[in-house]
Order: C-alpha cells, then sequence, then structure tokens
C-alpha cells in the first residue's frame, strides 16, 4: 500500500526579532554584565548562532538580588494583592497575545518542534499565569494558616527542556506571593525569558521585580549562594539538586527542588492497547524525552509483550524526526552537543551491557544534534540505561508478571516524580497507584500537566511541589 | 511478727534502647550516667552507637510498609491509646520529668498533661490530613486529578534536649500520625521519660519498629542518621550547635533529605500543620474522563 507523504510545512520564522545580543535585565533595564563575558546561543537543529548573551558574574548577580531587595522592601511587597493580580492577569495576556512569536522563538533556541511549543508549552505559560494571578489577592484562603507571608527575594534557576513553562512555573507563583525574584535560564535557552523580560516591561511591571541573569553553572551558583536570596527554586538534574542543598545548609533559606526521574510506564495485559501505545510515544518521545517525568522504563506484563512491542515498533517508525519549525514533526532536535554527547555514552553502554538497541529507520538532517526514537530490550534492572536518566528519546523495556512484581520493580529506584499504569481495571489503578512511590502517577495518560494540579518528586526527585495550591505555599512563609 | 518492718528495698529500673518493639542494651555495651538536675545519680542509661542506629533505621524500614498501609482511621485509634497508657503511667513520667527537667512535681505534672493531650490532639488528624491537605484539581481538559498526602517514608528525629518528654511528643506524633516511622535519639542528659515513652509505645498497639528510642548522644549519632541513605527526613531541632546543624543539613543532602532545620520552639504552644506537612509527599493522580 503506498502512504502519503507529508509535505513540508514549515513555520515561518519572520514573527520573530531576534536582537544580535542582550544584556542582563536587571531592575527593569537591559544592561551590559560587568564583566562582560558573552556567550553565543544556538539553534540545534542547525549550529546557526542566535544571538550573543551576556554571562553574569558575581556582582551582576549581586546588583539584580539588589534590585529585588529594594523592589520587594519599597513596591511589591506593599501593594495590595489586589494589584499584583493585576499586573500577573496582564502578563498572562502578553502571553497569549504573543503566543505564536514565543512558540517560534522556543522551538528554535530550544530545538524542541514547534507543534508542541505552540500547543503544550506556550498555553500552559499563560495558564500557570492566569492560574496565579487569581491567587494573588486570596492568600489568607490558600490554607497556610492566617498570616502567609512572602518569603522576600526568590532566586530561580531553570533547565533547558521547557524554558518558558519553566519560568512560568517559578515567577507565576512567586510574584503571586508578594516576592521578587533573580531567575536564571539556562545557558542554551535564554531567549524566551529574555521575551518576557519585554513582556515585563510591556506589563509596566515595576523595575526590580522581576530580573533576568543569564549565564550558565557560575551565575547560578552565585545566585543560590547569594546572602541576601531568602527562597532557592531549582529545577535540573539530581547532581546539582543535592549540591544545591549543600549549599544552602546551615543558612535560612527555604528551597524547593525539582531533580530527575526514571519513571515507570506500567503496561498490563489487558491494557486498551491503542492509547497504551500512543501514551508510552508520548510519554518518552515528547520533547525528545527530554523531561524529567517521561516514562523512560517500559514495564510490560509478560503475555502482552510480543503485541506491544511489534505495536510500538511500527507506531515508532511513523515518527518524523527534523525540523523543529515544520509543524509535521514529531521529534525535534536534541538540546546540544554536550547532551547529545550524553545521550550516545549511555546508549552505548546499554548495548555494551547486553540491551538490544532499535530504532526505526530515519534520516537525520546533517547538521545540527539529533538522536533517532531508541528502544531497548532485554534491558535487566541492573543495566544502567533503567537505572539513570538519559534525557532524551530512549526507551528501556523491562517485564513483569504480578502487580506486585511491577511495583517492587517500578519502585526500585533512587528516583520518585513519575509513574504510569494502563489498565482497563480501574480497581487495579487504584491500588497500584497507591503502592507506587512517585509525586505523579498518570493512569491511562501520561504528560499531562495543568497549573492547577500539583506536581513533584519523592526521594531524591526533590522537595516541594509546583502548581496548585501546593505551589503556591512553596512561595509562603508560614 | 515483727514490729520494726524495715522499709522496702525498692526494684530499681534498668533503662534500655526500644528498637524494633524490643528492648536491647547498646550492642556497644555502653552506657552512661544520668544525673538528676541536682546532679545526684538517677540511673545508667544505653549509649547508642551507630550500629544501633542503623538497627533502628532497618526496623523503621521493615514497619514503615505495614503501618503507612494502616488506615487513617486505625493510625488515629492507636495514637490514642498511647495517650491512655500515658495516662496510666502518669506517676512515673511525673516523677522522671521532675528529676530530669529540675522542676516541681506539680509543674512535671502540668507537662505530663499536655503531653497527653498532644497525642490526643494528633490522633485526631490522622483521618483529617488528607482532607485539609490534599484536594481535586481542576484541570483544564477531561481528566480526574486528585491529590493526596502519603508518608515520607522514615523520619530521623534528634530529640529537643531541654523538653524531654512534652519536645520528645511533639517531634515523634506528627511524624508517626501520617504513616511514617521514626528513629529518635532523646535528651541527653534526660533520656528516662523517653525510655518510658518506649515502654508505652511497645504496649500501645503500636507495631514494633514504628517508633525507636536511642539513648545516647545526638552529636555521635546524628552524622550517622543524617548521611543515611535510607532515612527520608531529619529533624534537628535538638541541635544547638549552628556548625554541627549546618554539617547534618550538608550529610543529609546526599540523598536529599527532607530537613527540619533547628529553632527556638515553644513546647507548650499549638503546633499548627507544619510538622505534620514536614514529613508528607503529595501524590497527584491523573486519569482521562469519558464513556
Amino acid at each position: 500500500m503506498s502512504r502519503f507523504e507529508y509535505a513540508p510545512a514549515p513555520e515561518s520564522r519572520a514573527i520573530v526579532d531576534i536582537k544580535s545580543s542582550y544584556g542582563l535585565f536587571i531592575n527593569g533595564q537591559f544592561v551590559d554584565a560587568t564583566d562582560g563575558k558573552p556567550f553565543k546561543t544556538v539553534s540545534p537543529a542547525s549550529e546557526e548562532v542566535l544571538a550573543e548573551v551576556s554571562e553574569a558574574g558575581p556582582a551582576d548577580v549581586d546588583k539584580a538580588v539588589r534590585a529585588a531587595r529594594k523592589a520587594f522592601d519599597k513596591v511589591w511587597g506593599p501593594m495590595s494583592g489586589k494589584d499584583r493580580a493585576k499586573y500577573l492577569f496582564r502578563i498572562a495576556r502578553l502571553i497569549q497575545e504573543r503566543a505564536r512569536e514565543l512558540a517560534v522563538l522556543e522551538s528554535l533556541d530550544n530545538g524542541k518542534p514547534i507543534r508542541e511549543s505552540r500547543d503544550v508549552d506556550i498555553p500552559l505559560v499563560a495558564a500557570h499565569f492566569f492560574y496565579y494571578a487569581g491567587w494573588a489577592d486570596k492568600l489568607e484562603y490558600a490554607g497556610v494558616g492566617d498570616d502567609p507571608r512572602p518569603w522576600g527575594v526568590a532566586g530561580q534557576v531553570i533547565p533547558w527542556n521547557f524554558p518558558m513553562l519553566m519560568l512560568a512555573w517559578k515567577i507565576a507563583p512567586a510574584l503571586a506571593a508578594g516576592n521578587t525574584v533573580v531567575l536564571k535560564p539556562a545557558e542554551t535557552t535564554p531567549l524566551t525569558a529574555l521575551a518576557f523580560a519585554e513582556i515585563c516591561r510591556q506589563a509596566d511591571l515595576p523595575p526590580g521585580v522581576v530580573n533576568i541573569v543569564t549565564g550558565a553553572g557560575h551565575t547560578g551558583q552565585a545566585l543560590v549562594e547569594h546572602p541576601d536570596v531568602d527562597k532557592v527554586a531549582f529545577t535540573g538534574s539530581t547532581d546539582v539538586g543535592r549540591a544545591i542543598a549543600r549549599s544552602v545548609a546551615g543558612t535560612r533559606k527555604a528551597v524547593t527542588l525539582e531533580l530527575g526521574g526514571k519513571a515507570a510506564n506500567i503496561v498490563f495485559e489487558d491494557a486498551p492497547i491503542d492509547q497504551t501505545i500512543e501514551g508510552i510515544v508520548n510519554g518518552i518521545f515528547f520533547n525528545q524525552g527530554h523531561v524529567c517525568c517521561a516514562g523512560s522504563r517500559l514495564l510490560v506484563q509478560e503475555s502482552v509483550y510480543d503485541e506491544v512491542l511489534g505495536r510500538l515498533k511500527r507506531r515508532m517508525e511513523t515518527l518524523r524526526v527534523g525540523d523543529p519549525l515544520d509543524k509535521n514533526t514529531d521529534i525535534g532536535a536534541i538540546n546540544s552537543a554536550a547532551q547529545l554527547a550524553k545521550i550516545r555514552e549511555l546508549s552505548q553502554i546499554g548495548e555494551d551491557e547486553g540491551a538490544e538497541r532499535w530504532s526505526p529507520e530515519c534520516e537525520l538532517p546533517a547538521n545540527g544534534f539529533w538522536f533517532p526514537p531508541t528502544v531497548f530490550t532485554g534491558v535487566s534492572q541492573a543495566h544502567r540505561i533503567a537505572r539513570e536518566e538519559i534525557f532524551g528519546p530512549v526507551l528501556s523495556v523491562l517485564t513483569f508478571r504480578t502487580p506486585a512484581e511491577a511495583v517492587e520493580k517500578a519502585n526500585n529506584t533512587p528516583f520518585g516524580l513519575s509513574a504510569g499504569i494502563w489498565t482497563e481495571k480501574g480497581s487495579r489503578i487504584l491500588w497500584m497507584a497507591n503502592q507506587l512511590r512517585a509525586g505523579v502517577v498518570w493512569a491511562n495518560t501520561f504528560n499531562r500537566f495543568d497549573p492547577t494540579s500539583p506536581f513533584g518528586g519523592y526521594k531524591e526527585s526533590g522537595y516541594g511541589r509546583e502548581g496548585g495550591r501546593h505551589g503556591l505555599e512553596a512561595y509562603l512563609a508560614h | 511478727m515483727p514490729t520494726n518492718e524495715t522499709p522496702r528495698l525498692e526494684v530499681r529500673k534498668t533503662y534500655k534502647l526500644y528498637v524494633g518493639g524490643a528492648f536491647p542494651r547498646s550492642e556497644s555495651g555502653r552506657s552512661y550516667v544520668v544525673n538528676n538536675a541536682k546532679g545526684k545519680f538517677l540511673a545508667n542509661a544505653s549509649q547508642a552507637s551507630r550500629k544501633d542506629a542503623r538497627d533502628a533505621v532497618v526496623a523503621a524500614r521493615m514497619a514503615f510498609g505495614g503501618w503507612h498501609a494502616r488506615t487513617a482511621y486505625n493510625r488515629g485509634q492507636v495514637l490514642y491509646r498511647i495517650a491512655e497508657v500515658m495516662e496510666g503511667r502518669h506517676q512515673q513520667f511525673s516523677t522522671e520529668v521532675a528529676a530530669g527537667e529540675g522542676i516541681s512535681i506539680g509543674k512535671a505534672r502540668a507537662v505530663v498533661d499536655a503531653s497527653i493531650d498532644r497525642w490526643v490532639w494528633y490522633a485526631g488528624w490522622a483521618d483529617k490530613l488528607a482532607q485539609v491537605v490534599g484536594s481535586s484539581n481542576p484541570v483544564a481538559g477531561p481528566y480526574f486529578d486528585f491529590s493526596l498526602p502519603e508518608a515520607t517514608g522514615v523520619v530521623a528525629v534528634l530529640a529537643p534536649q531541654d523538653s524531654s518528654l512534652l519536645g520528645l511528643t511533639s517531634v515523634i506524633a506528627p511524624a508517626i500520625v501520617s504513616g511514617n516511622t521514626v528513629v529518635a535519639v532523646s535528651s541527653y542528659e534526660r533520656p528516662l521519660p523517653a525510655v518510658t515513652l518506649g515502654e508505652v509505645m511497645a504496649t500501645s498497639d503500636v507495631p514494633g519498629g514504628v517508633v525507636n528510642i536511642l539513648t545516647g548522644s545526638a552529636s555521635e549519632i546524628g552524622p550517622w542518621l543524617a548521611s543515611h541513605q535510607d532515612v527520608n527526613a531529619i529533624d534537628l531541632c535538638g541541635v544547638a550547635s549552628e556548625d554541627e546543624a549546618r554539617d547534618l543539613e550538608i550529610a543529609a543532602a546526599g540523598n536529599l533529605k527532607r530537613v527540619r532545620r533547628p529553632a527556638d520552639e515553644d513546647w507548650t504552644a499549638d503546633q499548627g500543620l507544619s510538622r505534620l506537612t514536614q514529613y508528607l509527599e503529595l501524590k497527584t493522580v491523573w486519569h482521562p474522563i469519558g464513556v
């Protein structure tokens, strides 16, 4: 049977105006970094240089924290919740108005498919600002006591996998609770955060309430360790999370950490098979697998193993890898050369340890950073690909016989961020959900996010929750 | 019949550790002298070692699954039972608190009253936590999405040094009511009420291993608990030195333990929710809605 081929359907880049260089956003102004070390941000799909960005040193971070402190003391702290809410509603609206532009910018800088940045990331960003805007004048009803108070200055460090969404997760609740923020976006994906700085200006947000300092690990460290930061929020790897937990030890800083995961996606023999295959694909190949809660360990009941694997491979053959700005693209570019090297290394280790590697035939673009969707079978629990976070489009498949065995294997990890359950049996879903030691359990669905829904991990996946009333609580002293 | 009966020679109590529902001496064979507030000898207490701490963590981990799986109603009943059994030992607790803390027997009785009342207060929380802390989340899509609190796991507690019974109660009760299990290091100078509390646990339908009480030095045992990979949370309220607390926090970062930092606390005051929520994880479950 002949197949219909997709014609290319690229999203226009014309909607985005990228400057050749950017400063730091401090106290409502774009300013040059004092030590002036610029770095380049590239499109991972083409390795084209998009812009030059400033690296903030300790002096710049200090300046940003001072601006945030002043804004907290003089403007944002004393402001009525009602007015703070209005600013947040304004920001939410501006994001909606500029949604197209932000989605293109995000896909250019991050490499994720436009389908995802347009339909998932940016709508959720706006939704988060809308949700938390409504909390700003209702803090006394948030169930954290009758006198909830903001911590003060929040230092926030976010990763490169959902640059704008993570910004929203951090900034929206912080501002709603009355904190001011200094945010450091990831060094490979700073552009939407800088666009957000412009949005803050369009919203007439008072200077210093939001400050954006770009840079890499050292900038983040200077921010987290700054003595005048009251609250630290970090999303990223467990190793960096550990380092942050150590560095704030003995201080009075409040901390929330959203760290790594190695989610089990558990398929029972009575699972609704079509939805399950889609769920597995969505679970691991969404955003190139650059998702801390990705369903990277597939646990399949032995009785349906052959059918599930056969169908999964057939489905994987239809995945389109390529230009992130093409609306047909399912899997975009790996975010950086370094990340690609890490995925390659761990995949090689998977092969070396005896697991069987399979990828559909797919042509990868000549330039840029690419990795085909990959599945490993014959994986045992001791294999590194079953234990370590790969953070790429790589799925490890294990099997089980009984629900108890599935629970045992699913929980056999130091992580505890998320899990998936696929079965038609309601009582089994609820039993499994009870047994799994994970902060988010998706039953017959996967990778769903919503501003009203708390998200966060058990064990070494971090502490604190983001989203919902609980996400607000993390920004209030009580 | 003898007319001048000599006073009865009392049977003195041997104070031991409470680990896994049993009362062992320290595996190290060590004990230390416990004096009253005036410096008079009261007893020898077991001086728990690093190995005792590890044994206690093993016991707490073993007990976690079963305790956590109990219904909230049942856990509430068991906590209330602790209060009932303490009531029966009121005199003993009062004597030990008075001797250790150097307060009058009248004041000590008030402390014991407050401790018992605190168990009753926390007992009532068992089946209310999920309603107060949990939620059904109105997500923008056809999904049923709810969040429920769950116990964090094994909680290590370095108990207050001054408040030997009320302080200890105030840190153990909020941890276990939600299904956590506890390894507590008692006040070093005033360990006797803690040992007696262990005896209450053993006779209050609290499954062995749910609460483990070590007498000894928090400075000595604390680092082993803080760095233990199978401890999920640690309460540092009994650590006085800032340097020590910092070092313990650094050690706790190894497996990203939830850390409760030391703070000046008024143990007589209403405790609010913060100690309860400190040892909770929130689990969010999504399911599609459709026909």
